[in-house]
């Protein structure tokens, strides 16, 4: 990735875009393409509203094509944090965030950064399903390439079918693109809120309690496509589902709240080792369910 | 005083025999007889609207239908007292669509800002514009628009009567916009922002459309507002009894104009064609309150 795709140029080509035929060809394998890590790094990170501070990271690294849990107990900055990650904290008024947080080495909150081009490389799934309520799925899968003016080579039926069958979602909608993406179930209405993101080819999908408003059904079919999806993109979710943490993820970041009501990175490691061998004498009592 | 507050479960609920007091005292029957008279009270003045409507309706059709016919329908109002209404059936069909094509790109926009700019000066002084601009009696419009589009030109112009009617249209579609556009959730411009959709195409492709079909209702209202309007007609537009198509430089009669011109003629026959303007007016109306109707509940159906 160069400097340049962060800044503002004219012309909008994700990375994907503009290999050739032989990438095409490999559609899912695209993602792939050299360069394309996906590696994000916090660096004394402070989010605030209206001055008042939300949550603290002095470090926090979350390994390119893995899964990072964020855990911790309600108010400790969970949200905050990962939507400083795509520089959506700032569309909140009076919401500031300081610091570095680095997507592959370059600062997304850097000079000359813009903002919606950092959204383009890194995705958000919210807590409850979002599809755009007026409009058809192919028109929400379709929406990021078409009102992000994203150039692509491939056909937008295309991207929208990749993306539909990358988020498991297109066996059940392949007959019926042109009905409301309303006319969904509300876990299929998040696996097409994941196919949108997919559709602009982030390196990064962040996923901020994804399944807390879904069914167990729906929520073990989320998890099962999340550890098929990253193979292609860094994956960052927050959940207040411990077992959930355990299950999916490769890492687990551990956040509480401090005095101040600052939320704070308590420990951070491989998901194995914060649920069995915690360092954190906190860890411990909250994973296994002591508090929280 | 609090003690006059009698703990949860601390109201007597027997009356020392053991025997609860479910029956009704004299408390209880004094609130049902309020109950009722309050409904009744309800249920008479919803009458009334109702009523109020049904008998102008029926005035409408029993005076006007009579002179609904083809010389109605067919001639302009050329020669006194031997003509129809279709110059001015014609004129309001074209002035109307050409108001609000005026007055719809201005009044969607405004209302948007309204909706998302951040409380401050600006945003401050553009609600006081669009509030005093709405509370504005119609004929000081007429006159305003007198000013500055017939006076100079020396000429009665369709397209003046336009600019009034999309005048009045503005401020009622703006202001409903603005209220319609805030009802969409804030997950939708969520959704949208995080896509990397640019802020202004995340406003008008995404949010405008998602509120779109409010907003199209607010603007059949206020079309039906501006059909009806006639004080600023007779000051812009007035003069021209001849059926006149497509020349909106030159001045268009319409059916509130026609109304008014031709229920103060002591004339059997216009007085009955005064009527029948406006039962074909209020069927003008009527028609477009359905077509929106029947669009924002299929919109709202398919949610």
């Amino acid at each position: 990735m160069s400097a340049m795709e962060l800044t503002d140029a004219k012309d909008v080509t994700l990375p994907s875009a503009t290999t050739t035929a032989v990438a095409q060809a490999a559609a899912d394998a695209a993602t792939a393409v050299s360069g394309r890590t996906g590696a994000l790094s916090v660096r004394n990170v402070e989010a605030s509203y209206s001055g008042v501070a939300a949550v603290r990271v002095t470090n926090l690294d979350m390994a390119p094509r893995k899964i990072t849990a964020i855990i911790g107990p309600s108010g400790c900055g969970k949200t905050t944090l990962i939507r400083t990650l795509n520089r959506m904290h700032e569309v909140t008024p009076g919401a500031r965030v300081t610091g570095r947080v680095e997507l592959d080495g370059h600062d997304l909150y850097g000079t000359n950064v813009d903002r919606v081009r950092v959204r383009r490389l890194i995705g958000m799934v919210f807590q409850r399903p979002n599809p755009f309520p007026t409009m058809s799925i192919f028109e929400n899968v379709a929406a990021g390439v078409r009102l992000g003016g994203i150039k692509k080579t491939e056909p937008l039926a295309d991207t929208v079918e990749r993306s539909l069958r990358h988020a498991a979602l297109w066996d059940e909608v392949k007959d019926r693109l042109k009905k409301r993406a309303t006319s969904l179930s509300g876990g299929q209405q998040q696996r097409l809120c994941i196919a949108r993101a997919l559709a602009v080819d982030p390196r990064v999908l962040l996923m901020d309690e994804p399944c807390s408003a879904l069914d167990p059904i729906a929520t073990a079919r989320i998890e099962d496509l999340m550890s098929r999806l990253k193979d292609d993109v860094t994956i960052v979710i927050v959940t207040h589902n411990m077992q959930q943490a355990s299950r999916v993820s490769d890492s687990t970041a551990f956040f509480l709240m401090s005095d101040d009501g600052a939320g704070y990175l308590v420990e951070a490691g491989p998901t194995q080792q914060i649920f069995s061998a915690p360092r954190e004498r906190l860890t411990e009592d909250y994973v296994s369910g002591r508090f929280g | 005083m609090m003690a006059a507050i009698p703990a949860l479960g601390q109201q007597p609920v027997d009356d020392g025999t053991g025997a609860l007091l479910l029956h009704r005292s004299g408390h209880e029957r004094r609130r049902m007889l309020v109950n009722r008279v309050a409904t009744i009270t309800a249920t008479l003045a919803a009458t009334a609207v109702i009523l109020a409507l049904g008998i102008i309706i029926l005035f409408v059709v029993v005076n006007g239908l009579p002179y609904v016919d083809e010389q109605f329908l067919t001639m302009d109002t050329e020669n006194y007292n031997q003509g129809g209404a279709l110059a001015a059936i014609l004129g309001s069909l074209q002035m109307v669509p050409l108001a609000t094509l005026i007055a719809a790109p201005i009044a969607i926009l405004g209302g948007v800002y309204l909706a998302e700019s951040r409380p401050g000066r600006m945003s401050g002084a553009v609600r006081m514009a669009t509030e005093t601009l709405a509370g504005l009696p119609s004929v000081v419009v007429g006159i305003f628009v007198f000013t500055i589009l017939v006076a100079p030109t020396g000429k009665y112009t369709a397209l003046a009567g336009s600019v009034a009617l999309a005048v009045i249209m503005i401020p009622i579609v703006a202001r409903s916009t603005e209220e319609i556009i805030r009802l969409v959730p804030a997950s939708v411009r969520e959704a949208a922002l995080a896509l990397g959709i640019p802020v202004w195409k995340t406003m008008l492709r995404v949010v405008v459309r998602t509120a779109m079909a409010g907003i199209l209702a607010a603007l059949m209202l206020a079309v039906a507002r501006a059909a009806g309007e006639t004080a600023p007609l007779i000051l812009t537009t007035t003069g021209n009894q001849q059926v006149n198509v497509g020349n909106f430089l030159g001045s268009m009669d319409s059916l509130p104009t026609f109304i008014w011109l031709a229920s103060g003629q002591p004339d059997d026959l216009l007085n009955g064609q005064a009527w029948a303007a406006s039962l074909v007016l209020m069927v003008f109306v009527l028609i477009t309150n359905i077509i929106v109707r029947g669009r924002t509940a299929g919109r709202r159906r398919a949610h």
